[in-house]
C-alpha cells in the first residue's frame, strides 16, 4: 500500500525543485495536448519557450515584451505573497489594479494639458493610494467584523470592473474622443507617459518598481522584524499572539501593501503599454499574479523568475497563435496546468511516500 | 424612458430562466462548502458543462443527453480539484483558481469548431390549460424541465441537509472534520462526493446557458456567472432556501438591468450591476458581526486542510 507520511519538517531541497518539476511535467502534458490538436509537440514547445527569446526576427520584438508583461505580474505577486505568508488571502488584486489605474489616471488628467515633471510622480502616488484604499475595504471589514477577506476582495473586483466601465464612458472619457468610450491617451502626453527607459529593453518605470519591490520584499521577509511577525502569524498564530504580535496590524499591513503595489502596477500599465482607461483595460494580471506568487514559492527571487516565465508563456502563446494557428485559449490551459502540477507536486515538500503495509496504531 | 413596455409576467418568467444557471451552480457549491471545502473553480466547472452540454446536445440533437453529459463532465472536472485538495493536500484557494483557468482554456479549445452553431431547442413542458391562467400561467407553468428540476433540487437539498442522516454527516464533516473522523466517518470520501455533486450542479447550470439561455456556444460565455454563484452561497448564509432567494434576486437584477437598458436608460446601469456584489458584502458583514438575527456563520472547517493523523 502506498501512503503519505508527514515529514518532520518541510524538505527545502524538494521545495526548490518542485517548480522545475512542475514546468517539465507541464511541457510534457502540454506537448501531448498540442499533439492531440494535430501539431508537432516539439515544434509547439519550441515556438512558445525558445523562439520568443532566441530566434530572430521574433526575439527583437519579444524580448522587450517580456519585461512589459513580467513587470506588473511581479509587482502584484510580491504584494500578494507577503499576505499569503501571513495567511491573508487577498484574491482581489485585479480590483486593486483597476482602482489604482483609475485613481492615478484621474489625478494626471486633472492637470491636462499642463507640462510638469511632477505630474507622473503624483500619478504613481495616487495609483498606489487607489489600490491601497480599495484593499483597505476588506482589511477594515476583517479587522472590525471578522469578515472573510477572500470573498470581500473578490466581490470588489466586480465592483471595480463596473466602476471602470462607468468612468471610461463617463467622467474620464476623452472630450475630444468623438463620443467613444475611453480616456485621453496618457502615453502620448509627455507629462504622464510611462516611457521606455532604455531603447529596446521594454524597461519602463513599472519594471524598475518591480525590481525594487523584489529587493524590498527580500529584505523585509528575511532581515526585518515585521517580516518575521508576518511569517510567525501565518505559521503559528497562537505563538504570534504570545509574542505580542497584533493580528489586526498585520492584516492592515499585508492587504495595504498588496493593494498599493497592485494599484501602482495598474497605473504603470495605464500610462504606458495600455495608454488609456478603457472598458477592457483589465486584462487579468491580478489573477495571474496569484499563480506567479505560488509558482515562485512565495519567495521574492522565486517570484521574479516565475513572473518572467509566466510572461514568456503569454508572449510564446501569442507567437504560437500567429505561427501555428493555436487557439488563444490553449495558453490559458497551459498556465492552469502549470499551477495544477505545481500544487500536485508540492505535496512532497511536506510529505513523503511510504510503500508498505500501514502499521497498526 | 418608457417603462410600459416592461410586462411584469414576462419579467418574472425571464427572471426565472436567467437565474436558473446561477441557482444550480450556487446550490451545488453550497453543498460543497457545507462539507467544509471551498471550491473557487465554479466558473471553470460551469463552462466545462456549457461546452460539453452543447457539443453532445448538438451532435445527438437530444438536449437531455447534453444535460446529462454536462453534469458528468462537471463532476469529473470537479474531481480533479478533489484529487488535488483532498488527496494531494494542495491549497484550496489556489487549486480552485487553477480550475477556473483550466476550464476557460480547455472549453474554448473544445468548443472552437462549434462557434456560431445553434443548439437544438429544449421544449417547454405542456401543462395544457393551466398555462392560460393570467400571470401565474406564464410564471408557473411556462418553463422547461430544467427550471423545475432546479426548484426540485432546492427542495431536495434542503430536505437532505435538514432531515436526513446523510445531511447530518455532511454537516459534521464541514463543521469539525477531526471530530467526524474520530466518529469513523470517511472525511475524504464524503468531501469528494460533495465536490462531485457540486461539479455536476455547476455543469448543469453551464449547459443551461449554452443550450437554453443563449442558445449557442461562445468562448468564455459564462462571463462571471460562477463567481456570482459563489457570492450567492455567502449571501444565502449556507441555507438552501436562501440560495433560491439569492439566485432569483441576482438574476432579477440582471433582467431588470437589461430591460432598463432596452427602455432607454443608459446612465447608472453599471451602478445597478455592481449592486449585487455590494449587497453580498453587506450581508457578509452583517453575518459576521453577529448583529443580524437568523444569520449563520460559515461552516467551521471551511477551506481548512484535513490531515489524517492516525
Amino acid at each position: 500500500m502506498i501512503r503519505l507520511e508527514k515529514r518532520p519538517s518541510p524538505n527545502r531541497r524538494v521545495a526548490a525543485m518542485t517548480p522545475v518539476i512542475a514546468v517539465i511535467l507541464t511541457m510534457i502534458a502540454g506537448g501531448a495536448m498540442f499533439g492531440l490538436l494535430g501539431q508537432n509537440p516539439f515544434e509547439a514547445i519550441k515556438v512558445i519557450f525558445w523562439d520568443p527569446l532566441f530566434t530572430e526576427p521574433f526575439a527583437s520584438y519579444s524580448r522587450p515584451q517580456l519585461m512589459v508583461k513580467a513587470g506588473p505580474l511581479i509587482l502584484i505577486a510580491i504584494g500578494l505573497s507577503i499576505g499569503f505568508k501571513a495567511g491573508i488571502w487577498n484574491i482581489g488584486a485585479e480590483g486593486q489594479y483597476i482602482m489604482g489605474a483609475i485613481f492615478g489616471a484621474a489625478a494626471g488628467l486633472a492637470f491636462y494639458p499642463m507640462d510638469s515633471a511632477l505630474i507622473f510622480p503624483l500619478m504613481v502616488i495616487c495609483g498606489a493610494l487607489g489600490g491601497w484604499l480599495w484593499a483597505m475595504i476588506p482589511a477594515f471589514l476583517k479587522v472590525r467584523f471578522g469578515t472573510n477577506e477572500i470573498l470581500v476582495s473578490l466581490m470588489l473586483v466586480y465592483v471595480a470592473e463596473n466602476f471602470l466601465a462607468s468612468v471610461s464612458s463617463g467622467v474620464l472619457r476623452n472630450p475630444e474622443g468623438m463620443g467613444f468610450p475611453g480616456s485621453r491617451n496618457l502615453s502620448k502626453w509627455a507629462s504622464s507617459a510611462n516611457i521606455e527607459l532604455f531603447e529596446g529593453t521594454g524597461m519602463h518605470w513599472g519594471v524598475v518598481a518591480a525590481f525594487i519591490a523584489v529587493i524590498g520584499a527580500y529584505v523585509l521577509m528575511t532581515r526585518h522584524l515585521l517580516g518575521f511577525h508576518v511569517r510567525l502569524i501565518g505559521e503559528a498564530p497562537r505563538a504570534a499572539k504570545f509574542a505580542g504580535v497584533q493580528p489586526a496590524r498585520i492584516v492592515i499591513f499585508c492587504l495595504g501593501l498588496a493593494g498599493a503595489l497592485a494599484g501602482m502596477a495598474g497605473l504603470f500599465e495605464v500610462s504606458g503599454p495600455s495608454g488609456q482607461i478603457t472598458i477592457d483595460f483589465a486584462s487579468g494580471y491580478g489573477f495571474t499574479a496569484i499563480i506567479v506568487a505560488f509558482l515562485g514559492r512565495l519567495h521574492p527571487v522565486g517570484i521574479l523568475l516565475a513572473g518572467l516565465l509566466m510572461a514568456l508563456t503569454y508572449i510564446g502563446g501569442e507567437l504560437a497563435q500567429l505561427m501555428l494557428g493555436l487557439p488563444a485559449a490553449s495558453i490559458q490551459l497551459f498556465q492552469g496546468m502549470l499551477l495544477f502540477f505545481l500544487l500536485g507536486v508540492d505535496v512532497f515538500t511536506n510529505y513523503r511516500l511510504r510503500i508498505g503495509r500501514t502499521e497498526v496504531a | 424612458m418608457d417603462f410600459s413596455s416592461i410586462n411584469p409576467a414576462l419579467l418574472v418568467a425571464a427572471l426565472m430562466v436567467s437565474s436558473t444557471p446561477i441557482l444550480l451552480a450556487a446550490l451545488g457549491e453550497m453543498v460543497v462548502e457545507r462539507a467544509g471545502v471551498l471550491n473557487l473553480g465554479v466558473e471553470g466547472m460551469m463552462i466545462m458543462g456549457a461546452v460539453t452540454g452543447f457539443v453532445v446536445g448538438f451532435n445527438t440533437e437530444i438536449p437531455a443527453l447534453g444535460f446529462v453529459a454536462a453534469a458528468g463532465s462537471g463532476a469529473l472536472f470537479a474531481l480533479l480539484f478533489g484529487l488535488l485538495t483532498q488527496v494531494l493536500l494542495s491549497n484550496q484557494v489556489a487549486t480552485g483558481l487553477g480550475l477556473t483557468l483550466m476550464g476557460l482554456g480547455l472549453s474554448s479549445l473544445i468548443g472552437k469548431p462549434y462557434e456560431g452553431m445553434k443548439a437544438p431547442s429544449l421544449p417547454k413542458i405542456d401543462f395544457g390549460p393551466l398555462s392560460d391562467i393570467p400571470f401565474f400561467g406564464r410564471v408557473l407553468f411556462g418553463h422547461d424541465a430544467i427550471v423545475y428540476l432546479s426548484l426540485g433540487m432546492v427542495a431536495a437539498v434542503w430536505y437532505v441537509l435538514r432531515h436526513t442522516r446523510i445531511g447530518l454527516i455532511l454537516k459534521a464533516v464541514g463543521e469539525n472534520h477531526d471530530a467526524a473522523h474520530s466518529l469513523g466517518y470517511k472525511v475524504v470520501r464524503i468531501r469528494l462526493a460533495a465536490i462531485a455533486f457540486g461539479g455536476a450542479c455547476a455543469g448543469l447550470g453551464g449547459a443551461y446557458l449554452s443550450l437554453v439561455r443563449l442558445p449557442q456556444w461562445t468562448e468564455g460565455m459564462t462571463a462571471g456567472a460562477g463567481w456570482i454563484a459563489l457570492a450567492i452561497v455567502v449571501f444565502a448564509s449556507w441555507r438552501a432556501g436562501r440560495v433560491l432567494v439569492g439566485a432569483y434576486l441576482f438574476g432579477g437584477l440582471t433582467v431588470l438591468q437589461l430591460n432598463l437598458q432596452a427602455a432607454g436608460m443608459t446612465a447608472g446601469v453599471q451602478y445597478l450591476s455592481m449592486s449585487p456584489y455590494l449587497i453580498t458584502i453587506l450581508v457578509l458583514v452583517l453575518i459576521t458581526s453577529g448583529r443580524f438575527k437568523g444569520a449563520h456563520s460559515a461552516p467551521a472547517s471551511l477551506g481548512r486542510l484535513f490531515e489524517v493523523t492516525r
